[in-house]
């Protein structure tokens, strides 16, 4: 058999941290092969465990019958060495060799008896690669446990509002103010620059159109109408989402993870009306007054448009705005709101309350939360539309 | 093991505290090669701050710390000598405890997958945790965590280790077991362990030293062979070695 030298890897972070103070590390290990003993010489350490893991795979590459790792001129070892060996043991013995560790000095018996005295189990031949079926029902169960999960959540929602509604004393009112704030006044800005650049780009995009058919003043008709009706609500119940719905589901998320919710019930406390109700309370009162805030700013940036681009008078835009929007038309669209804003709070605790595990199941909420609840706004809002149509309202 | 030769961690006139908030005062203490240092103190006395300090979590705002004669600890440029262990685990909620054990060892050597694998799985036994070298730190108890953060901490073979009440929360004899596995390695590989308990029966079993940190002294009020510390006294030493129901 080939004498198999090795040679510590060159100082890497492992030279001069993790082993600093021991025997200088660059001194050289030796595995050599006779018959059916290996003989392991000099520093057998992690810090050599890389070239010492290679040379002895090659060297038990062809071992039959029976063979020892001779431990007899060892200098020093460690207990990840010790895992190697056994490791490489226990499968020797699952090809049907017969293998031990031998004539192990004095000073490692020890630490050899410590690690050895829970040795890794048997292996089975079998390989760990699963079915494309296993994927196929676990993708079910996901599946299934979302499921129960909402409905877990609708239930509690249930009983907490029942609650409520019986003893109004069992709310945290207290917290809604300060809900209000955070999702409304905070957020008053970027909806408002929003929803003044919604109205522009749409009186803007149609100004061609209009001017080439001479009816340039409908153009007050035709944001005054789009904005009250479907875009403000939409636009204002998005980025009520995309700030509060996923401040909410992190939020609650992580009080999950943290044991925070067991330790409110531990507390005697109701989560689903500590934590869902002053948020849902919030939420109704804002989303509307955000909305018709939003009402007002698209109509003023329709206005720019048609002062500076269709020769149309700021009183005169106003004038046919007032005869064009009925007040029903501002109506559906605060109703539409306050059916987003629940739809928003909803879905963001829920996902928040379905957190588990660790940090990374909080961001997955989170994004979840986002991705639905933009999905389930758009389609509320096509269903609304379509129902408002139908009642001619 | 019997201590040796210089000491690996050196503190002199250091102040720790939270925020401007002052702890401890005037920490100095040195912890020999080779031994077992126990830090003892009441509960908010600032055992765990300490520790953060001394891993490099926290800069001092008085007084230094030397490890292993290269000045202040480290973390910024490459693997520190020592492994921690946090009080709570702080184990990666996103991976199982196998690779918890293993991500130091991808980091830091060049092992192929498998011989990591098999090294984080003999960790994890020696720490008790067969069978659960799968499962996500949401899934195991406190204990586990414990067991399964002790285990990250030897990752890496380090010569030091910082432990943050390693048998706190365990059963009786789970816990004389790991003290037994710290003994071990201290005896065998000459570990030097830094640990931070209030286990008096860990403490009399393994710690060759030990200080004490006053909670209301805002400073230590006692050092040496925890044996001797028993007979103290000093009654602020000895009501922690001997407390008693107080008579109403
Ligand atoms: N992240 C933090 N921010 C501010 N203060 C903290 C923080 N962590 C701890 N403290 C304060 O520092 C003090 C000491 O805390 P520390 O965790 O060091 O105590 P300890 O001695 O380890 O106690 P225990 O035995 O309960 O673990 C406490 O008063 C605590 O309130
Ligand atoms: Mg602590």
């Amino acid at each position: 058999m080939p004498c198999l030298g090795g040679v510590a890897p060159s100082a890497g972070h492992f030279d001069d941290a993790a082993t600093t103070t021991r025997a200088p590390s660059r001194s050289a290990f030796r595995i050599e092969r006779e018959r059916d003993v290996i003989r392991l010489t000099g520093d057998l350490r992690l810090a050599h465990a890389a070239p010492l893991w290679r040379q002895l795979c090659a060297a038990t590459r062809d071992v039959s019958g029976a063979i020892a790792f001779d431990l007899s001129q060892a200098d020093a070892i460690d207990g990840s060495t010790i895992s190697l060996l056994m490791d490489l043991r226990a499968e020797l013995v699952a090809r049907g060799v017969h293998a031990e560790i031998t004539a192990a000095p004095e000073a490692f018996r020890p630490l050899l008896r410590i690690y050895t005295a829970h040795p890794p189990p048997p292996r089975d031949g079998r390989s760990a690669r699963r079915h494309p079926i296993e994927h196929l029902r676990d993708l079910a169960r996901g599946a299934r446990a979302e499921i129960t999960n909402a409905l877990d959540f609708l239930g509690n929602m249930g009983v907490a509002l029942a609650a409520i509604v019986r003893d109004p004393r069992l709310g945290y009112w207290k917290s809604v103010p300060s809900h209000a704030e955070h999702a409304g006044a905070d957020a008053l800005p970027i909806v408002l620059l929003i929803n003044a650049l919604v109205g522009f780009a749409m009186a803007f995009q149609s100004a061609k159109q209009l001017q080439l058919y001479g009816a340039n003043l409908y153009v007050a008709d035709l944001v005054g109408i789009s904005m009250t009706r479907e875009l403000a609500p939409l636009m204002t119940a998005i980025v009520i989402c995309g700030r509060s719905g996923a401040g909410y589901a992190a939020e609650i998320g992580t009080m999950k993870i943290n044991e925070e919710i067991d330790a409110l019930q531990t507390l005697g406390l109701r989560p689903y009306n500590w934590l869902v109700v002053p948020r849902g309370v919030a939420m109704l009162f804002v989303l509307p007054v955000l909305t018709v805030m939003a009402d007002f700013v698209g109509v003023f940036g329709g206005m720019i448009v048609a002062v500076t681009d269709l020769d149309i008078t700021p009183v005169g835009y106003l004038i046919e705005t007032q005869l064009s929007v009925r007040p029903w038309d501002v109506a559906t669209g605060l109703i539409k709101s306050v059916v987003f804003s629940v739809a928003i709070v909803g879905i963001a605790c829920q996902q928040g309350f379905a957190t588990s595990g660790g940090a990374e199941s909080v961001g997955r909420r989170t994004t979840s939360t986002v991705v639905t609840s933009l999905f389930v706004l758009v389609f509320l809002d096509s269903v609304l539309t379509v129902i408002f149509r139908i009642f001619h309202v | 093991m019997q201590s040796n030769g210089r000491p690996i961690v050196v503190v002199k006139d250091l102040t720790i505290g939270w925020d401007g908030v002052v702890l401890q005062e005037h920490v100095s203490f040195e912890v020999r090669r080779g031994e077992i240092f126990g830090i003892l103190g009441g509960s908010g006395s600032g055992k765990t701050t300490l520790l953060r300090y001394l891993v490099g979590l926290a800069q001092p705002e008085a007084g230094t710390i030397d490890i292993d004669g290269r000045g202040a600890p480290d973390l910024v440029s490459g693997l520190p000598p020592f492994g921690v262990m946090f009080q709570g685990g702080a184990l990666f909620g996103s991976m199982t405890a196998r690779e918890n054990v293993a991500l130091p060892l991808e980091e830091w050597t060049e092992l192929p997958a498998r011989a990591i694998s098999a090294i984080a799985g003999t960790k994890l036994r020696l720490v008790g945790l067969e069978g659960a070298e799968e499962k996500l730190p949401s899934e195991l108890s406190g204990g586990m965590k414990k067991r399964a953060a002790i285990a990250r901490a030897l990752a890496l073979e380090p010569e030091l280790v910082f432990l943050d009440e390693p048998s706190a929360g365990l059963d009786p004899e789970l816990g004389v077991e790991i003290d037994a596995l710290i003994k071990t390695l201290n005896e065998t590989l000459g570990l030097t362990v830094v640990l931070v308990t209030h286990e008096l029966a860990s403490v009399y079993r393994i710690a060759d030293r030990v200080i004490m940190l006053g909670r209301d002294e805002k400073r230590i009020i006692a050092a040496g062979d925890p044996r001797e510390l028993r007979d103290s006294q000093d009654p602020r030493v000895s009501s922690f070695f001997h407390p008693k129901l107080e008579e109403p």
